[in-house]
């Protein structure tokens, strides 16, 4: 699309050239084409079920701007948020460092995998309140991260009902939107509110991004969406600390307008992200490892519990470092996205070549293959080192140390 | 049901200098297409050397396509490139081009060097990491009415002025450092440095360096931070010259302080001489190595494009063009200053004088109909609404004394110039023949009311 349109990347428009305009425009409110087509992508990827307004956009730079941005706008120092676990690290730095914000999780377990409960929410709302903590809303990432799964309809039935009754807000983290690529397919929360007749209302936010699903983590395009008059005033003034470069707004302006481009990218991305994650599953069942089932985002959420020597967090981290320092993989404890329970990973397929992958799966069958190599031998260890088992050991010493040197 | 800081007006926008603004945008003045509309002068922009800039990039197509040299495409490396720590050639380029804004005087190390969205972004990250929720900086008036917001708002810190006056064309003395110091220790706020900006916003001048010198020693005699805010730094047109505050704390009697360098903090942007605002390229400098590890960790919050970085890592390299643009540039706002100057003067207006910036500093206290607040607003309002020009009062900027207005020169053509100067003109003799008709006080009005009730008999006859 670039080679097709230099212009946009030249800072030209009709053959004139609008790098000055460009390079004096500041103005908070945004470039207003860019808006507008932000609005458009967004609409697209929800089937333009739902419509937005660009007036209640705000642009920051990437959604970690957004996010902080929010949290500054909806509590205050010492106030508290509620993030259902297992949730992106990043969060803990983003909402919670310069904003004074506490994060009080709600507890997901692989018994349903992964999905919020209403005790969940109800018991983290609990704690909070134990703790003397005001509870000012409920950020969910929808599709979730690390997850890969997109929330179902009676989970965001049950959080606009919780945060209705609790009069608090909800922040519906929507960047990887764009990255659902199997069914069921995407419910974002303005959906979900339309159909409760709720479409106005006023305590639920969107965060989103260009990073992820259009792959311009570099170019740092964030936005909160809002129905907020006042959030969105506020937001738009803090967005001075995090403006989008007008360069760049303009570059996507002109590449989001594009209508062709838009329904050609979102049709062929999943696709490929659809093949890509296959690749991956399939890849790590022949190692004897499953996944949570997904249909988005550019990760799987692997279970490694069998492959623990013990479920506990130590064990996850000792099966980390030998995955990092041995295997030669980096992948995502569970630990670090607060996951309560020890042995899952985040693995993700879509930031490598098809040949870096494929030589990903051969290392990590490898090291599989050694590992239960290595638990056969211990076991029998094990085995051989109980007090009967010391003193057949120490008869049959002989003999096993012969068979190994053959 | 939203936090106290998007519900109340601590953003500090409220100020008269964003009104203006707003005011502005409603009726914005047009050579063309609206001649009697306001017209901008409150908006320090440099638009002064664009085609300098223009003229490189038409020489450069393959930059600005996110191309490399041999005509391959970069596109993907950069746009995947979110590294907080900052393009490296880009940043060498950064502190090559603030070492020769310095006259070479001073050298600095890329590491040290954090990006920022805009000097907006590094203002505020600065405090971030400097102070906590309740401790104050001390901050010179008059001072950058963007300031409240930058500096305060979201951090919750508290600014203190310290007061500077026309007595002595606004230079911060030592007494006014001290006694702004004490009266922060008397309101029970741990003070935690100056924040001072040189060049000046609004004045316009440059620091000595003997100023620059006692204000290091006074943040080394109160273990506090110093800020040095050298956004203006690429604008300084005339003598004298300009000297960095690193430059003065070189200086062997305070380099046997060794820990001096690591409470002083520079804040630059491109915003300001490149005239680039709209692509929010800033930075932090600072040899603290806690202050750049918290401070580039902080900029998560605002990193800069990717695809700007890219841009001006190319634009920057090309020394030819950066030597052509500094001096060209700054004979530019020389001149264009002189012309704003030497035109208010035919006003009977006079300016501070000044060396740098992109805005002088009026004073327009002979104008003002009582030496108050209220006046200076009332004329403020008058030069908006009638005249038809968005200048700034000096209460926006918090200075202690009524009827300074910034009035900026950079951010429109010559012509415009000739027509807000035409209006100026105007206003003042329309003003004095009003004055000399109505009086300025309240005896003159009686004996005037009292004359016309005497002759308005013999009016009324010449009327008919």
């Amino acid at each position: 699309w670039l080679a097709k349109n230099p212009e946009a990347v030249g800072c030209k428009r009709d053959g004139q050239s609008i790098f000055r305009e460009l390079a004096l425009f500041q103005d908070y409110h945004g470039l207003p084409a860019f808006k507008k087509a932000l609005v458009d992508f967004m609409a697209e990827i929800r089937g333009n079920k739902v419509s937005f307004e660009p007036n209640n956009i705000v642009l920051t730079a990437g959604a970690t701007s957004a996010n902080e941005t929010l949290m500054f706008c909806l509590a205050e120092h010492g106030d508290a948020f509620l993030l259902p676990t297992p949730y992106y690290p990043g969060f803990d730095r983003d909402l919670k460092w310069r904003t004074g914000v506490q994060i009080v999780p709600i507890h997901c377990t692989s018994s349903n995998c992964f999905r919020i409960t209403a005790s969940a929410i109800e018991e983290a709302y609990q704690q909070a309140q134990k703790k003397n903590l005001t509870v000012k809303g409920i950020l969910i990432t929808n599709p979730s991260n690390p997850l890969g799964t997109t929330m179902t309809r009676p989970e965001l039935n049950l959080l606009i009902n919780f945060i209705t009754d609790k009069q608090i807000h909800l922040i519906s983290d929507e960047i990887y939107s764009g990255t659902v690529f199997n069914s069921p397919s995407f419910i974002s929360i303005m959906e979900a509110l339309k159909d409760m007749n709720m479409e106005k209302n006023n305590r639920v936010h969107i965060v989103y991004s260009l990073s992820k699903d259009l792959g311009l983590p570099g170019f740092r395009v964030g936005a909160i969406y809002s129905n907020d008059p006042t959030v969105v005033s506020a937001a738009v003034k803090m967005s001075s600390f995090g403006l989008v470069s007008s360069q760049t707004q303009y570059l996507l302006s002109v590449m989001l307008s594009d209508k062709k481009f838009r329904n050609h990218y979102i049709v062929k991305n999943q696709n490929r992200l659809l093949k890509r994650q296959r690749k991956l599953v399939s890849g790590l069942e022949k190692s004897g490892i499953r996944c949570l089932e997904s249909n988005a985002g550019l990760f799987c959420w692997v279970d490694m519990r069998h492959l623990l020597s013990s479920d506990t967090f130590e064990a996850e981290m000792e099966l980390w470092e030998r995955i990092i320092y041995d295997v030669k993989l980096n992948i995502s404890p569970g630990s670090s996205c607060h996951c309560n329970e020890p042995g899952w990973f985040r693995v993700c397929f879509a930031n490598m070549s098809e040949d870096a992958l494929e030589l990903a799966m051969q290392r990590l069958k490898s090291f599989v293959g050694s590992i239960k190599k290595h638990n056969h031998q211990e076991s029998e260890k094990l085995r051989k080192e109980s007090h009967i088992g010391k003193w057949i050991f120490r008869l049959s010493f002989q003999s096993f140390n012969e068979q190994d040197q053959r | 049901m939203l936090s106290s800081k998007a519900s109340s007006n601590c953003h500090g926008q409220d100020s008269l200098y964003f009104l203006g603004w707003q005011v502005y945008e409603k009726n914005p003045f047009h050579e063309v297409e609206n001649p009697t509309g306001i017209i901008q002068m409150g908006l320090a922009e440099n638009q002064l050397s664009f085609d300098l800039v223009e003229s490189w990039l038409r020489k450069n197509p393959d930059v600005m396509g996110l191309k490399n040299k041999d005509g391959e495409s970069v596109f993907r490396d950069l746009a995947l490139f979110q590294d907080y720590h900052g393009m490296p050639a880009f940043k060498n380029e950064l502190v090559e081009y603030m070492a020769k804004i310095r006259g070479n005087k001073v050298k600095f190390d890329p590491n040290n060097l954090v990006l920022a969205a805009g000097a907006t972004s590094a203002n505020e990250t600065l405090i971030f990491c400097l102070a906590d929720p309740g401790d104050a900086i001390l901050l010179p008036t008059p001072s950058y009415a963007g300031f409240d917001r930058d500096l305060k708002w979201r951090t919750g810190v508290e600014i203190v002025p310290i007061h500077c006056s026309s007595s002595n064309g606004f230079r911060i003395s030592m007494f006014a450092l001290e006694e702004a110091y004490e009266r922060a220790q008397k309101l029970n706020l741990k003070v935690k440095g100056v924040l001072i900006t040189n060049p000046s916003n609004p004045l316009g001048t440059t620091m000595t360096k003997d100023e620059l010198q006692s204000l290091i020693t006074f943040a080394i005699d109160k273990d506090i931070h110093l800020i040095s805010d050298e956004v203006f730094s690429g604008t300084v047109f005339d003598s004298p010259c300009f000297i960095s505050i690193m430059e003065a704390a070189m200086d062997s009697n305070l380099k046997r302080n060794t820990d001096v360098l690591s409470r002083i903090h520079i804040v630059y942007s491109l915003s300001k001489d490149l005239g680039l605002p709209g692509f929010r390229v800033g930075m932090i400098y600072s040899n603290n190595q806690t202050v750049v590890s918290a401070a580039t960790k902080m900029s998560s919050f605002g990193l800069v494009s990717s695809q700007t970085q890219y841009l001006l890592s190319y634009m920057l390299a090309n020394k030819k063009f950066t030597s052509n643009y500094m001096k060209r540039n700054q004979k530019r706002l020389k001149k264009r200053k002189e012309m704003l100057v030497s035109g208010l003067k035919k006003s009977g207006i006079n300016c501070l004088k000044s060396n740098a910036g992109l805005f002088c500093w009026v004073d327009m206290r002979h104008l003002l109909c009582s030496n108050t607040f209220e006046a200076e607003t009332d004329l403020w309002k008058k030069i908006l609404c009638e005249v038809g020009l968005n200048i700034s009062p000096g209460s926006s900027f918090h200075c202690s004394q009524p009827g300074w207005f910034r009035v900026c020169f950079a951010n429109m053509n010559q012509s415009t110039l000739q027509v807000a100067l035409r209006r100026i003109k105007d206003f003042v003799e329309r003003s004095s023949f009003n004055y000399q008709q109505n009086g300025g006080s309240l005896s003159r009005k009686l004996i005037s009311n009292w004359v016309r009730k005497l002759s308005s008999a013999d009016r009324e006859e010449q009327e008919r």
